[in-house]
């Protein structure tokens, strides 16, 4: 099958979303759920997070941070392109139950994802804190969407371009230990974020789930390569997840895997460098 | 009885001996992912099918799954009339060039042979490979469209063996069959499971094309229970029923210490990245998969034998394969034996490891291993290993590949109303219909009974497809008396 680009807005020199047109997976996504792509015939299959959608046009909205050969593929493409292959909405979508007071916590890309469950939370009830962060100013996304569904906004950056300088779970810290009163907290973004934030929210128990992305393959439960130790249970990512309770996930058995092929990673990109025009 | 038989033997005074198939030199082959045996010549396949007896009442037909019409297409074989052979195959098989191929035919016909008794059996499965090859490649596979369309959609979920044979009975009875697929590619386990130099997937290819000129449309990238769902199926694209037949494609895994490390696969994993993604054409393919050193698979059945071959044609300086029982009790198909022998693959029976070591950066590199002795056969009718505690043992290996088989993707049972469905997965059907527990809802194959073999889910999907055919029939009088 053959999905449209419908849109592509560039955000920074290494960001960008789509707009894809693929009507029953707009019909049917929850936040928190993904689609797997693939963009040719020789081509890997890599998951990606849906951020939004448009049930008029039968489109999704994909965020996308280039990591690799195929997001940078997927980068080089513009709106009227091609891609072969997009499957989904595949995961568990996100609990969107009335906890209280909800924060949700995005790093850098995770800020797409983080983004439709800030909304969905709104909907259903919270009272939405949003804490996004990014390296720099430049890479902070989605933040006027996050201010239109969050009930209070903070951000932070790196090198202190716009909001708080430092991490995104020191806000985390400096909110709990300001006495406000956390009911659940959710952070996606990169696993050292994402364990940082269910270290920072352990002391105080507050339930904190994360929402992982393993190397994955078919993205339906056949494969286990996505598969990540949670309380000392083996479960898979793209069937029982994306998310987990943060205090329970294996963030090192998970972050080595996540590292598995750094070395074929680097030959598969240079090797597309070096191919002759 | 017997006496009859042994009278039909005496037939053949001075026995043709059973004729090999020419193949690849092992130490040639396992530098490559090309198929193993060549398939016979046509005078090879003659002297082999003049081998048959021509019984009165063929055993060999009992033995098969299917029911396909052995004595009769041998006949026509040894006339020298292929292509005659490979539509009276076609009849009973829609998938014959795959079941040649694959059939575990030392346990069904080959096995009731009556030439065994006294030598060895006909080669019914080469010659099946034989016929089919020669009508694909003569170009002139016979398409028996159906000329009265029924006006009736039928949804088939998967594309794997079940499906296609589902799928093709029910196109040709006059049915519009929408063929859904999970992955981006159709053929379930025979594109993503079972490796190139076993099943070439121009075979399977030109099967789905075959299927695809009678009428039949495929939809890819379609996780039906997450794209679409069953009710909607019903609801909202007007399928008047439905049949699944989504496999056995849940790994399962050991449970035991460091099954997490890096190198440590499920075979599903190995084998998908292998085949489905052409990882053995990486970088010209995107997706890598770790080379091993030492490779060693755990299980003894026709996907492990698939995987501990694969890693030898990865590079592996060695591919070991580890089982808890002995040769006697591997459930693989003794030809796969013998090529992975052939290959190399080293054997090591009544052994079962108890632990994945790992190193300082998390990467498999070693197995604890118990030894293991049979005690008194288990429900399977096979001895039921018992680890002998004293005699834990390390062996070496940088990639462990876990083929200890598979159970059924809960997904659509979990995501359907009122289909009923077993722990394990497995969709409770009545196993003379594929009738499950929701009208006009049908199931067979790997997804009814946990990972079996190709040819049982065909067999699965033609009563499915009957089943189906008949209680459309019904409703349509009833509509239209």
């Amino acid at each position: 099958m053959r999905f449209k680009i419908l849109k592509k807005v560039t955000l920074s020199d290494s960001t960008f979303w789509l707009k894809v047109e693929a009507a029953r997976i707009a019909k049917k996504c929850r936040p928190g759920q993904f689609v797997i792509i693939r963009l040719n015939d020789t081509g890997e299959r890599i998951p990606l997070t849906i951020v939004d959608r448009d049930l008029s046009e039968g489109s999704i909205a994909l965020y996308v941070k280039i990591a690799g050969k195929t997001t940078a593929l997927l980068g080089s493409k513009s709106a009227g392109d091609e891609i072969l292959d997009v499957a989904g909405p595949l995961g568990t979508p996100s609990p969107l139950e009335n906890y209280g007071t909800a924060v949700c916590v995005g790093g850098g890309i995770g800020v797409a994802a983080i983004y439709p469950i800030a909304k969905g939370l709104k909907e259903a009830g919270n009272r939405v804190i949003g804490l996004i962060g990014a390296d720099r100013a430049q890479h902070c996304i989605l933040e006027e969407e996050m201010r239109g569904v969050c009930d209070k906004l903070l951000i932070a950056t790196d090198d202190g371009s716009k909001g708080h300088r430092g991490f995104v779970t020191e806000l985390l810290k400096n909110l709990i230990d300001s006495g406000e009163k956390i009911d659940y907290v959710i952070a996606i973004g990169p696993l050292p974020m994402m364990k940082a934030a269910a270290n920072v929210t352990k002391p105080s128990g507050i339930k904190t789930s994360v929402s992982l992305n393993p190397i994955m393959v078919d993205g339906s439960g056949m494969c286990g390569g996505c598969r990540v130790s949670v309380g000392g249970e083996t479960k898979f990512a793209c069937v029982d997840g994306p998310e987990f309770d943060g205090h329970k996930v294996d963030f090192e058995g998970l972050s080595r895997r996540l590292a598995a092929y750094r070395d074929y990673e680097e030959a598969a990109t240079n090797s597309c460098r070096s191919i002759p025009r | 009885m017997k006496t009859k038989r042994q009278s039909e033997i005496k037939k053949t005074k001075t026995p043709i001996p059973r004729q090999r198939m020419a193949e690849q030199d092992p130490k040639t082959r396992i530098k490559n992912f090309e198929e193993v045996p060549f398939g016979f010549t046509e005078e090879e396949a003659k002297l082999e099918a003049a081998r048959c007896l021509q019984c009165k009442n063929p055993r060999c037909v009992e033995g098969c799954p299917v029911q396909v019409p052995i004595p009769k297409f041998l006949n026509l074989i040894s006339k020298g009339l292929f292509l005659e052979a490979a539509r009276e195959i076609r009849a009973q098989n829609v998938l014959p060039a795959i079941c040649g191929r694959v059939c575990p035919q030392e346990d069904q016909c080959e096995k009731l042979c009556l030439l065994g008794n006294r030598f060895k059996p006909v080669s019914i499965g080469y010659l099946e490979r034989f016929a089919a090859d020669y009508e694909r490649k003569s170009g002139q596979i016979l398409i028996s469209g159906n000329n009265h369309p029924l006006g009736k959609k039928v949804a088939v979920i998967g594309s794997g063996p079940a499906s296609l044979a589902a799928a093709g009975d029910l196109v040709r009875w006059g049915y519009e069959v929408t063929v859904f697929e999970a992955l981006h590619e159709p053929g379930g386990v025979l594109t993503y499971g079972i490796p190139e130099f076993r099943l070439p997937k121009a075979i399977v290819k030109a099967e789905v094309e075959f299927l695809q000129r009678l009428g039949v449309n495929f939809q890819m990238d379609t996780v039906v229970g997450r794209t679409i769902s069953i009710e909607e199926l019903f609801q909202e694209e007007g399928f008047s029923a439905i049949f699944i037949g989504t496999g056995a494609g849940l790994p399962r895994f050991l449970g035991i210490p460091g099954e997490n490390l890096v190198g440590v696969y499920s075979a599903n994993e190995y084998l998908t990245r292998a085949n489905l993604m052409k990882a053995y054409k990486f970088p010209e393919y995107d997706t890598p998969v770790i080379r091993g050193r030492v490779v060693a698979t755990l299980g003894g059945g026709n996907v492990s034998i698939d995987s501990a071959r694969t890693a030898l044609r990865l590079g592996a300086e060695k591919s070991l394969l580890l089982y808890r029982r002995s040769r006697d009790e591997m459930p693989a198909r003794t030809d796969e034996i013998e090529h992975a022998e052939a290959e190399g693959v080293e054997f090591h029976f009544l052994t079962s490891p108890v632990e994945i070591l790992g190193d300082s950066k998390g990467r498999a590199r070693a197995l604890r291993c118990q030894k293991m002795t049979l005690g008194e056969p288990d429900e399977s009718g096979r001895r039921r290993p018992v680890p002998d505690k004293e005699s834990e043992f390390d062996i070496e290996a940088d990639v462990v590949i876990v083929a200890i088989g598979n159970d059924p993707n809960k997904l659509i049972p979990s995501t359907t109303l009122g289909l009923s469905s077993q722990n394990k997965g497995g969709i409770v059907v009545d196993p003379k219909t594929g009738r499950t527990s929701r009208k006009n809802v049908y199931a067979g194959g790997d997804a009814v009974t946990g990972a079996a073999t190709v040819i049982l889910a065909m067999g699965a999907g033609r009563k499915a497809a009957e089943a189906i055919h008949q209680e459309l029939s019904r409703e349509s009088k009833i509509l239209f008396p």
